[in-house]
């Protein structure tokens, strides 16, 4: 039985792998970063698990929050990040998938909003611009997806007949573009950042504690895991070790931006993406009629 | 039948009742019976017609029609008293050329005397029969109770309050009226007596600025309304006669329906409030929040966008629908955009408004089975969420005496109840498993399929457009959550009629998004499948569950509160560590000399990027140039079919 | 073993020192002693960090600051003091707004002497650290199971 077969028949599987998988391999990848990082500035670094083990060690402490309805939005945040990466790997429909995750953002947002610091504030309003930022582009991503393979669902985008990058580049450029956004890598990392401990204090995560800021990173583990798996989708089955290739490709390129340029203002972050998204996205979107 | 007309005469009789009645006990108490049977009469109609599908009615003409006529005559009169009396040339003007358009229609055309079916209905009616009814009762009530406080907070308005109700009611007769017609020169009448109403609610608090932007509205309104006109003048005049019944128009030649659809469509826009008209709904915010709840919810734009949807099949496939879908997705963007940078709550409301009808038009103008059951899911949706967010702000409003989003900071702690309310209002007008997006995914997934690469623009602008919606609610929702210090709640949060009015809206709320497969299954599907003779479903199911399954899981998430209250330590915001945890000076900053400074947290507006004023400008001049090409386009099909 | 050992996370205070202990924190984090091997981050927020390293004799400005960093921080944490001046005032002891080490304020778990201290005795006072912040750990567990 092919893959595809087995997808076709238990999604459930895909789901469960997610589920389990993608904090590991998340880990693993943010582990690697860290290192290469490290690598890059001519230290050690830490141990390929070390984000887990920050994960882990934050459960482990005191739970320590403002007032009691903070951690609701927070674990809802953590709860509609695990079902967007269910509906992804689960082969559903992307424009749920894309809905879903915006859910799970404004959940992360109003937990930070909630909160009632300034601190936290600043940074719960940043990441709403980011939010604002990168949500046309990854609409016009999924549409693009249709008008080449004729379906929203990603089962039968990943398993079209030919890779979609070859149709789809300048989506795919744009779609690289904000992805420095998403995985919080400078010169995007305006709400809050990996390296910037002390800027804005930590942003959007000043007043998450203890097991608090444990769901945060265990919610980010698994939106590397959904990101990464939309770029893979631009290559599908049709070229799937071409496709992990130029995933991890992509993402030794953001470890080196993120290492190499400073951060840029909002205004800048913002206008850019929608720029990048106008003319990368929607151009492409339209020059698919003509071919 | 008599249901139907019941309707439509309740709460006519009703409203000239309240108007002989004194402020006081026995007329609150009849504003909630006459409320209550109208809802419950509306109710008994969906049970009555539910599963049965279009139905035709046929009324003796002989004693309406001239009665028809008489009333638009005089209505048209009021209008050029009204408007001469206030120097308001223009609209004399333009309300003159209309009723000179009706007259004489009526008179050269004699419409009157073909034999058709007045009155019909169907799943659409039934489902605006039901909004129009138990919505636009519900604020009804509430204006019991709200219209109480604000003639004690605004001692300067005169008390008007029998005609207020009035008014309501025969707003609501109205929209009874609008949504039962076939005959289209009674919708017309259902229609300009809804401009009028609107026109005199505006006008409310008598003072200059209630005045100018009511003349404004009705300035706006009479533009439509002479477009209407002229669509029936244009209907009479080429066609074989009985198009003047809806249901014949839609199926006769394209010619005649698109050019009629046209005219009326514009009408529509103009009553919906797209741009370049959308500035009269801004306006209109100067009346009291009931009347703002009911324009914007279950009346007046509802009727504007209801004959555009009407329309819809006519618009498939073709410029002139993709022309007004522009107007529509336009109007959703730039509305959408100013909503960012305005922080008077109701304005915010006002312009989200603008924009979902944006969306609905943008649905509308792509014509398509999909569209078209978006467009529909859409009006469901955004009647419900939206009266319970402009009642809820009404309470907030005259309990804080202002309506700044910046003064509702941590609005959860001093008013749950009503909060909670604004918080499910707003979710449901941007979040996943919630109403509108779902009506957004099916836009998109209709729009896909338009006529390239017209479809694909559409879809751009829907992409960005909805970008900026999750902004400018969250920031909201963000606002109302950020508790700073442990306040007390008010000991009332609103006056009873209100609270009951909101609460039940809040249900609502929840209950249309988790019946919502039903309501589509049963309503949308059936009308839908019946105009584009086809048999598929929209949703699939699968895509159904995991919608209800969302919905369960937000439903069900706040449990875990119970959780999370448990074993927890509390402490203050880290603030630099500069101020005392203990002593109860949190949340200030030491300043220089010394000086403790509070914090002050607000918003991004974003007024350089999103200004009002700059983007109105643009969404007008576009819509404008897009209205001239779709009348350039018009006028290609009319002089064929007339050599015809 | 305690998760907690292979991540402290750091906050580190000045109380009114020279500045002479603060660059042999930050030194610290540099390639050459790279501290981030043990998978110790320098966090600005005491809501995320696990030891506070304090510097500087604690003048009348940083007393409530030291509390409420303190205070802030959610258990198990410690508190490792370094430098002369953080252990006892060092040459500013007889000063007339100095407190005279950090342990007058908050409980003090580590002391790492010297003027300055080298950065290798900074690292060997986290690494002794963390024993401690097993045990606190292992404390903090039986009471909950109690
Ligand atoms: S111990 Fe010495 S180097 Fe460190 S702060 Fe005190 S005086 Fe400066």
């Amino acid at each position: 039985m092919s893959f595809l077969d087995v997808m076709n028949v238990y999604p459930l599987i895909g789901v469960l792998l997610f589920i389990v998988l993608s904090p590991l391999v998340g880990g693993i990848i943010f582990g690697i970063d860290r290192i290469i990082t490290a690598r890059m500035q001519g230290r050690v670094g830490p141990p390929v698990l070390q984000p887990l083990y920050d994960i882990f060690k934050l459960f482990e402490k005191e739970k320590m929050v403002i007032h009691e309805s903070q951690n609701f939005w927070i674990f809802g945040y953590l709860i509609f990040m695990i079902i967007t990466g269910a509906l992804f790997f689960g082969g559903s429909d992307i424009l749920l998938v894309i809905f879903a995750l915006t859910l799970a953002h404004v959940a992360l947002i109003l937990g930070a909003f909630s909160s009632g610091s300034p601190y936290a504030h600043i940074g719960a309003e940043r990441e709403l611009i980011q939010l604002m930022a990168v949500e046309p582009m990854i609409i016009i991503a999924a549409v693009g997806f249709y008008e080449v393979t004729g379906s929203f669902n990603t089962l039968d985008i990943i398993s079209s007949g030919s890779p979609l990058i070859l149709v789809l580049p300048g989506i795919f450029i744009g779609f690289v573009y904000i992805l420095t956004v998403k995985l919080r890598k400078s010169p995007f990392d305006i709400s809050t950042s990996h390296h910037a401990h002390q800027e804005l204090v930590r942003g959007l995560n000043t007043e998450f504690a203890g097991s608090t800021l444990g769901m945060v990173e265990l919610a980010h583990l698994y939106e590397t895991a959904i990101l990464l798996g939309f770029i893979f989708l631009f290559f599908g089955l049709a070229a799937p070790i071409i496709g992990l290739i130029v995933v991890a490709l992509i993402y030794l390129i953001e470890i080196f931006v993120d290492n190499a340029t400073s951060r840029v203002k909002w205004g800048l972050m913002f206008k850019s993406c929608w720029i990048v998204t106008a003319v990368l996205g929607v151009v492409n979107l339209m020059a698919l009629y003509l071919i | 039948m008599e249901s139907i007309i019941f309707l439509i005469l309740f709460p006519l009789f009703a409203g000239v009742i309240m108007l002989a009645l004194p402020n006081g006990r026995g007329r609150d108490s009849f504003v909630n019976f006459a409320g209550v049977v109208t809802c419950i009469g509306s109710l008994y109609l969906l049970y009555e017609y539910f599963g049965k599908g279009a139905q035709f009615f046929f009324v003796d003409g002989t004693f309406i029609d001239p009665l028809i006529t008489v009333a638009e005559i005089a209505i048209g009169l009021f209008i050029i008293g009204m408007s001469l009396k206030f120097r308001k040339y223009l609209i004399a003007v333009l309300a003159a050329c209309q009723m000179a358009l009706i007259t004489y229609t009526d008179v050269v055309f004699e419409p009157s005397h073909y034999a058709g079916y007045d009155l019909f209905i169907d799943e659409f009616s039934l489902i605006m029969t039901v909004i129009i009814g138990v919505i636009g009762s519900l604020i009804c009530i509430y204006a019991t109770g709200y219209m109480k406080t604000y003639q004690e907070h605004h001692k300067d308005v005169k008390d008007k309050r029998p005609l207020f109700f009035f008014l309501m009611f025969l707003f609501l007769s109205a929209m009874f009226g609008i949504v039962f017609s076939n005959n289209i020169m009674w919708l017309f009448l259902f229609w300009e007596i809804t401009t009028l109403c609107s026109f005199l609610l505006i006008a409310y608090a008598g003072d200059e600025i209630s005045w100018k932007n009511g003349f404004w509205a009705l300035l706006l309104n009479v533009i439509g309304g002479v477009a209407f006109a002229g669509g029936i003048f244009f209907i009479n005049a080429f066609s074989s006669g009985s198009d003047i019944y809806l249901n014949e128009l839609l199926t006769s030649s394209p010619g005649i329906a698109l050019v009629a659809a046209t005219f009326i469509g514009f009408a529509g826009l103009t009553k919906s409030a797209q741009f370049p008209f959308s500035s009269w709904l801004v306006g209109a915010m100067v009346a009291p929040t009931p009347v703002s709840a009911l324009l914007h919810s279950s009346t007046m734009v509802k009727a504007g966008v209801y004959v555009i949807v009407r329309f819809a099949p006519v618009f498939e496939a073709n410029l002139i629908g993709i022309a007004f879908a522009f107007i529509g997705a336009i109007t959703f963007l730039t509305a959408s955009a100013i909503a960012i940078s305005q922080s008077n709550a109701k304005k915010v409301l006002a312009y989200s408004t603008i924009a979902n009808l944006g969306l609905v038009v943008a649905c509308a103008g792509i014509g398509t089975e999909e569209a078209v059951w978006a467009a529909i899911l859409l009006i469901i949706f955004h009647a419900v969420a939206k009266s319970l967010l402009f009642l809820s702000v009404g309470s907030v409003e005259n309990q804080k005496h202002s309506k700044d989003i910046e003064d509702m900071g941590g609005l959860i702690a001093a008013m749950p109840k009503v909060a909670l309310m604004m918080l499910i209002g707003m979710a449901g007008m941007f979040l996943a498993p919630f109403g509108m997006l779902i009506s957004k995914w099916a836009s998109i997934h209709a729009f896909v399929n338009a006529i390239p690469p017209f479809g694909m623009l559409l879809i751009a602008i829907i992409a960005y457009g909805s970008g900026i919606t999750v902004f400018f609610w969250t920031k909201w929702m963000g606002r109302i959550l950020e508790v700073r210090t442990e306040r007390e709640p008010l000991e009332t949060e609103a006056s009873k009629p209100e609270m009951r009015a909101i609460l039940t809206l809040g249900a609502l709320t929840v209950l249309a998004c988790l019946i919502f497969p039903l309501i589509s299954y049963t309503m949308i599907e059936p009308y839908t499948h019946t105009i584009y003779n086809s048999v598929s479903p929209l949703l699939s199911l699968s895509n159904e569950i995991i919608m209800l399954f969302m919905v369960v899981v937000v439903i069900l998430l706040p449990v875990s509160l119970f959780h999370f209250a448990k074993g927890r330590t509390l402490r203050r915001q880290y603030m630099g560590a500069r101020v005392s945890e203990v002593s109860g000076e949190h949340l200030r900053f030491l300043g220089s000399m010394g000086v403790m400074k509070e914090a002050e947290l607000s918003n991004y507006y974003f007024e350089g990027i999103f200004g009002e004023e700059k983007l109105n400008r643009a969404g007008v001049l576009s819509t404008i140039l897009i209205i001239v090409m779709l009348f350039a386009l018009v006028s290609w099909f009319v002089p064929l079919e007339v050599i015809m | 073993m305690a998760y907690i050992t292979k991540s402290p996370w750091i906050i580190h205070y000045d109380a009114s020192s020279c500045n002479g202990c603060d660059i042999e924190v930050l030194a610290c984090l540099t390639p050459l002693y790279d501290i981030e091997r043990f998978g110790i981050i320098n966090t600005g927020n005491p809501k995320h960090a696990d030891v506070f390293l304090v510097t500087g004799g604690v003048n009348e400005q940083n007393r409530p600051v030291i509390k409420n960093i303190y205070r802030q921080m959610p258990k198990p944490n410690v508190v490792v003091a370094i430098g002369a001046c953080a252990l006892s005032g060092g040459v500013f002891r007889e000063c007339y707004n100095i407190a005279g080490g950090v342990d007058k304020l908050i409980p003090v778990d580590v002391y790492v002497p010297g003027c300055s201290a080298k950065p290798e005795a900074i690292i060997d006072g986290v690494v002794k650290a963390l024993g401690i912040l097993e045990k606190k750990r292992e404390a903090m567990k039986k009471e909950a199971g109690n």
